[in-house]
């Protein structure tokens, strides 16, 4: 229970820095949804004939794309919070030593969830109507939120193994940015360079579009969310215990 | 209560290099113990032990009574942390901060706002405290630091180099902060590479060179190492300075040390002024003051270590 309320005092910390900082603010609701809008407008046509037909395929694209962008937030506040020393205060104080990751992780799922809601909302003021039930409205929620946490911990990882903050963002966009166009999250798998398209069908910003897609347009949902599900399980596994290791290295050397 | 803080043989090493190579210390419940010591002599290190931070390579350290490896927990509840660099969140306000430190220790959400008020006032923090933490000046952001590892009413109170980067004004805040410890009865132990500051508001003084002890005492028992007193000539003319000290040199049987304008020396005798106000005299050199004093701090580090302590305000004591 007190664990529990010093896990909430420090999501409640990384959500009020977002006021403070213009940058962060904007990758949650201004470049989103000028992503959507541009897409929308400028490649609507070219790729999907129209911008009515093209507007149920980009927004899942723009939800996960967005997902990861947020993702990389997580790395660059602990890294903030490592080279300014806010970390160590914590560390000296008498809280679990996995509050503070926890507390930034929770704050994540929850800029997450909002930044969804943000761009479903816009989506309908452009025109998009959903055409599931509300289930499934929340199964696609649900699912993107699992795979942001478990693409989180890739960025503890490069939190901890950055120099300074702004090399997280280095990284993480240009990490970031070759993963989610090489996928189907805005264009069709068929326009692509046949040896690209093993790496498009495999990519997990792919699957993840195409069972978001299906769960708020309908159809086949079931495929490709369970091998969403299947990568976010290996990401948690592969990362969580190594972004921990790191972690705990770095804070054992200095 | 006996002793606050003990360390016994701690070492603790930095790739390879012995940062604190086998230290025994004891500090008194209630007083205020410096350490002084310049850039790398392992202040931070033994700091970041007694803080749980980091674990020892060998040694023991108690705080409290309690281990700092094996009740870790224990000694996070009795400790506050004042670390070389202002650990406070920058994108929230100085409210803000205190209130996360107040819920992270437990506080309620009435209980945590009146400690915040309280600490912001008596720090002088009120008008500042819906302020962002990024518009505050550096000594707002120390005044603040030193608040949030207070607001568990920390018995045993660790500040690394409170005051470095500091202009004199807030030092001094700082210091009569501090001193309203001392009456409260808090134990501090305290980083400085200034050695007024260690004499300003150390009970007892341990001088730390390379990650040893090289000296222990209180400052008066230090001064009187050095040989007590020593003298010092403030000339008009800074060209002049070495025909000074040539001058002086011959009579006191030592060259003495220049800063600035001024020329300080260790003198066994007050017999020897007439002579040397004479000499300088001769040598047409104009001496805007000249007499005696006790040994300052900067007297004691030099003949302790062979060197004069670097006060580098800028340089960070990286690892060490």
């Amino acid at each position: 229970m007190k664990s529990l309320d010093q896990t909430l005092a420090l999501a409640w910390r990384s959500l009020v820095q977002v006021r403070r900082n213009p940058w962060e603010l904007g990758d949650y609701s201004i470049q989103p949804i000028l992503f959507l809008v541009l897409f929308l407008y400028v490649f609507g046509g070219a790729v999907a004939g129209s911008t009515e037909a093209y507007l149920p395929f980009v927004l899942p694209g723009v939800i996960a794309m967005n997902m990861l962008f947020v993702t990389v937030y997580v790395g660059h506040g602990l890294n903030t919070d490592l080279t300014r020393g806010v970390f160590d205060r914590f560390r000296a104080l008498p809280i679990p030593r996995w509050a503070p990751l926890a507390g930034r992780i929770l704050a994540d799922l929850l800029k997450q969830a909002l930044c969804i809601a943000l761009l479903l909302i816009v989506g309908v003021l452009l025109g998009f109507r959903i055409e599931t039930s509300v289930w499934e409205v929340l199964a696609m929620v649900a699912l993107v939120l699992i795979f942001a946490s478990a693409a989180s911990w890739i960025m503890v990882l490069v939190g901890v193994l950055s120099r300074d903050p702004e090399h997280v963002q280095l990284f993480g966009f240009t990490a970031l940015f070759p993963v989610t166009f090489v996928s189907t999250a805005f264009v069709p798998l068929e326009t692509m360079p046949a040896v690209l398209q093993p790496f498009v069908q495999a990519n997990p910003v792919s699957l993840l579009a195409d069972a978001s897609r299906a769960l708020l347009s309908g159809g086949d949902a079931l495929e490709p969310a369970l091998w969403t599900l299947v990568w976010a399980a290996a990401i948690a596994v592969l990362f969580a215990p190594l972004s921990v290791w790191a972690l705990n290295r770095r804070l054992a050397r200095g | 209560m006996g002793s606050a803080i003990r360390l016994q043989g701690l070492v603790r090493s930095y790739n390879g290099t012995r940062a604190v190579d086998g230290v025994d210390l004891e500090v008194l419940s209630g007083s205020i113990l410096g350490l002084l010591g310049p850039n790398g002599a392992g202040k931070t290190t033994i700091v970041r032990v007694l803080s749980t931070l980091i674990t020892p390579d060998a040694g023991t350290a108690e705080v409290g009574g309690f281990d700092v490896v094996r009740d870790a927990a224990r000694v996070r509840e009795i400790i506050g942390l004042t670390g070389q660099y202002a650990s406070v969140d920058e994108k929230l306000t100085g409210r803000e901060n205190l209130l996360l430190i107040a819920r992270l220790l437990g506080l309620g959400r009435g209980g945590a706002r009146r400690r915040a008020d309280e600490l912001l006032g008596q720090f002088h923090l009120l008008d500042a405290a819906n302020r962002p933490v990024q518009t505050y000046s550096g000594g707002m952001r120390r005044r603040l630091d030193l608040a949030a590892s207070l607001v568990g009413n920390p018995a045993i109170l660790f500040l690394d180099e409170p005051t470095t980067g500091l202009d004199p004004r807030a030092r001094r805040d700082l210091w009569s902060l501090v001193g309203e410890l001392r009456e409260q009865g808090t134990t501090v132990l305290l980083t400085t590479q200034y050695l007024d500051e260690a004499d300003a508001l150390a009970d007892r003084i341990v001088v730390l060179d390379r990650g040893r002890i090289i000296a222990e005492g209180t400052s008066a028992e230090l001064k009187e190492r050095v040989g007590g007193r020593s003298l010092f000539v403030v000339v008009a003319d800074t060209a002049r300075l070495d025909d000074a000290a040539g001058a002086i040199a011959p009579i006191v049987g030592e060259h003495p040390q220049a800063r600035d304008n001024t020329l300080s020396v260790a003198v066994t005798s007050s017999a020897v002024v007439p002579t040397v106000l004479r000499a300088l005299d001769q040598a047409g050199i104009e001496v805007v003051e000249l007499g005696l004093r006790t040994a300052s701090l900067d007297d004691v580090f030099l003949a302790l270590t062979g060197h004069a302590a670097e006060v580098t305000s800028e340089t960070a004591e990286e690892g060490a």
